[in-house]
């Protein structure tokens, strides 16, 4: 084996290792090294100033027995369950519109995507302000229409809703574009035939467009759901987790954990988790919309 | 008359996009207590948030650090990317697929989980509060590597023979003959890299802690979070909009690559 290995190397493009440097010492060191030392930590106590305390499992039982993380791990359900849909809903009408022959829409495509390129922390000043309860745009143009105001990010149970409208306000453009690409896709054949057989535009749109957009919608769903676990200078800015830790993300738990508090051996155990979470909803979302 | 309501639908649509960031500029501009209101409009428009701005923070420092940084990372990230891209792509090793395994699976492990170590990292390099902690985590990405393997997969290999009959090497080859002709991979690579690391804030408020040292979008989070805008709304969305301006003008001039850029990476990663 190993003299195969050897003669194989002999043969090689001997520069083909040396180009490949940069990215093996950027692996062992920011990759390799804080993978293993994340499985170190899981089991230690440590405040980085005082020296690392094996503790074993305790950070697993304290993590089953933590209703914080249990409720950023729901906040995050919330955030998904509102965001998910709304996000598909809103680019899918959005890229079909801008689908049709229409004037401007490079100028419309570029608006959408704004938000998109704008920081997160522009967006959350931006949007606290719109949310504000007596001051806020929001309210006061739902005063002026006669509705009862309401308390985006004051009371517990709008919170994250509120959250989740801004990041898709935030994130749909990205989607819309993507969107515009599976759209433009579609081979033009299949609409003619469908007309040839009598379709409406909403069956063609139903049993042609929207099956065709398939991967573009695995796309959306997974990116969503990784941005909804790295939820963190939203809430971070906005609410700070609160009201009543309404809106406490599982990255801003973990960063409270860690800096906050100096727990790093249970931050890393937290990050640990919620990676483990990713992996899995990431899988299961797959499997689920792919079969659809 | 259905053209009609399609463009109602889409200008209405457009509005919501365009209004609130107008809504922020006029704010900053108004004064205080006016800023609660739906107008764009003012009769006292005046500088005077910025001045508090620019005098509470040193913004301009931080415009200068997240520039500094910004365009270190990016530039890294072109060069070594497309050397390891053409490594893997052009050059016959073995190990190759190997390490293209390790990117492709570097690139779905969740950040969430070497976060931590990776701050004690730069603990243990006495790395926090320098620029060396912003910039080389971020020297080279598994995403750039990809890109360029993937465009340099395409060009054909009589271009790099004759080169080489030329007596060029790898690397003269890779900078005098490939970089000219991988423009638009080259772009896409800088405008995601850049926009990434100017809008990056989970990294900046974890490694630095002094106030000289920090990037825009970091200066400013803790302007707004930590009391120092005291409840000044104006103040606040100042800030937000000197965060928002340079990235806003870049788009005006190149949204089309932004837009490409961004789909293509969307669609790759």
């Amino acid at each position: 084996m190993l003299a195969y290995v050897k003669q194989k190397i002999k043969k090689s493009d001997k520069i083909g290792y040396l180009m490949s440097l940069p990215y093996l010492v950027s692996f062992a060191l920011f990759v390799a090294f804080p993978l293993g030392f994340s499985f170190i930590l899981i089991f230690h106590k440590w405040n980085v100033i005082t020296p690392m305390r094996w503790v074993g499992l305790k950070n697993f039982y304290r993590l089953f027995h933590d209703v914080e993380f249990f409720r950023a791990i729901y906040n995050t359900v919330v955030f998904l369950i509102i965001h998910i849909p709304l996000q598909i809903v809103f680019a899918l009408v959005i890229a079909v519109l801008l689908n049709q022959k229409i004037k401007l829409r490079g100028f419309f495509r570029a608006v959408f995507f704004m938000p998109v390129i704008v920081s997160g922390v522009v967006i959350t000043i931006l949007w606290q302000q719109l949310y504000a309860y007596e001051t806020g745009v929001l309210n006061l143009i739902l005063t002026q229409l006669g509705l009862p105001k309401i308390p985006w990010i004051n009371d517990p149970s709008w919170a994250m809703p509120s959250i989740a409208i801004m990041a898709t306000w935030k994130n749909v453009g990205l989607y819309i574009v993507l969107f515009l690409v599976g759209l433009q896709n579609i081979p033009k054949y299949l609409y003619e035939s469908a007309e040839l057989d009598g379709a409406t535009a909403w069956q063609k749109f139903w049993y042609i467009t929207v099956p065709s957009l398939n991967s573009t919608m695995v796309l959306v769903v997974i990116l969503s759901t990784i941005g909804g676990f790295s939820l963190f200078i939203e809430p971070f800015v906005m609410t700070g987790g609160g009201p009543m830790n309404s809106t406490l993300s599982a990255m801003l738990y973990i960063y409270n954990q860690a800096f906050y508090f100096g727990h790093m051996g249970y931050a890393a155990t937290l990050g640990f988790f919620f990676a483990f979470i990713i992996f899995i909803v990431v899988l299961i979302q797959k499997r689920v919309v792919e079969r659809k | 008359m259905k053209r009609f309501y399609l463009y109602l639908v889409l200008t209405v649509a457009g509005i919501t996009f365009i209004y609130p960031f107008l809504w922020m500029i006029a704010a900053s501009l108004k004064p205080e207590i006016e800023i609660g209101s739906l107008g764009l409009w003012s009769k006292n428009f005046s500088l005077e948030s910025y001045r508090l701005v620019v005098q509470k923070i040193p913004i301009w420092r931080a415009l200068f650090n997240s520039l500094f940084v910004s365009s270190c990372v990016t530039v890294s990230v072109i060069f070594f990317g497309s050397i390891v891209g053409y490594a893997l792509s052009r050059l016959n090793f073995w190990g190759r697929n190997l390490i293209l395994g390790v990117i492709l699976f570097t690139m779905v492990i969740p950040f969430q989980i070497t976060l931590i170590p990776m701050y004690i990292l730069m603990v243990k390099f006495s790395w926090v509060d320098t620029y060396l902690s912003l910039i080389v985590p971020g020297m080279i990405t598994a995403f750039s590597i990809l890109l360029f393997r993937q465009f340099f997969l395409d060009i054909p290999q009589d271009l790099i023979d004759a080169a080489r009959i030329d007596g060029c090497n790898d690397l003269t080859i890779l900078f005098r003959i490939i970089w000219p002709i991988s423009k638009p991979v080259i772009i896409t690579v800088g405008i995601i890299t850049f926009m990434t690391s100017w809008n990056d804030v989970l990294w900046p408020l974890i490694v630095i802690r002094n106030e000289k040292l920090m990037t825009m979008p970091q200066l400013v989070t803790i302007f707004a979070v930590g009391g120092q805008a005291e409840a000044q709304l104006g103040a606040m969305l100042a800030a937000a909009t000197l965060l928002a301006i340079p990235i806003i003008l870049v788009y005006a001039f190149f949204q089309r690559y932004f837009i490409e850029s961004m789909a293509t990476s969307g669609l790759k990663g």
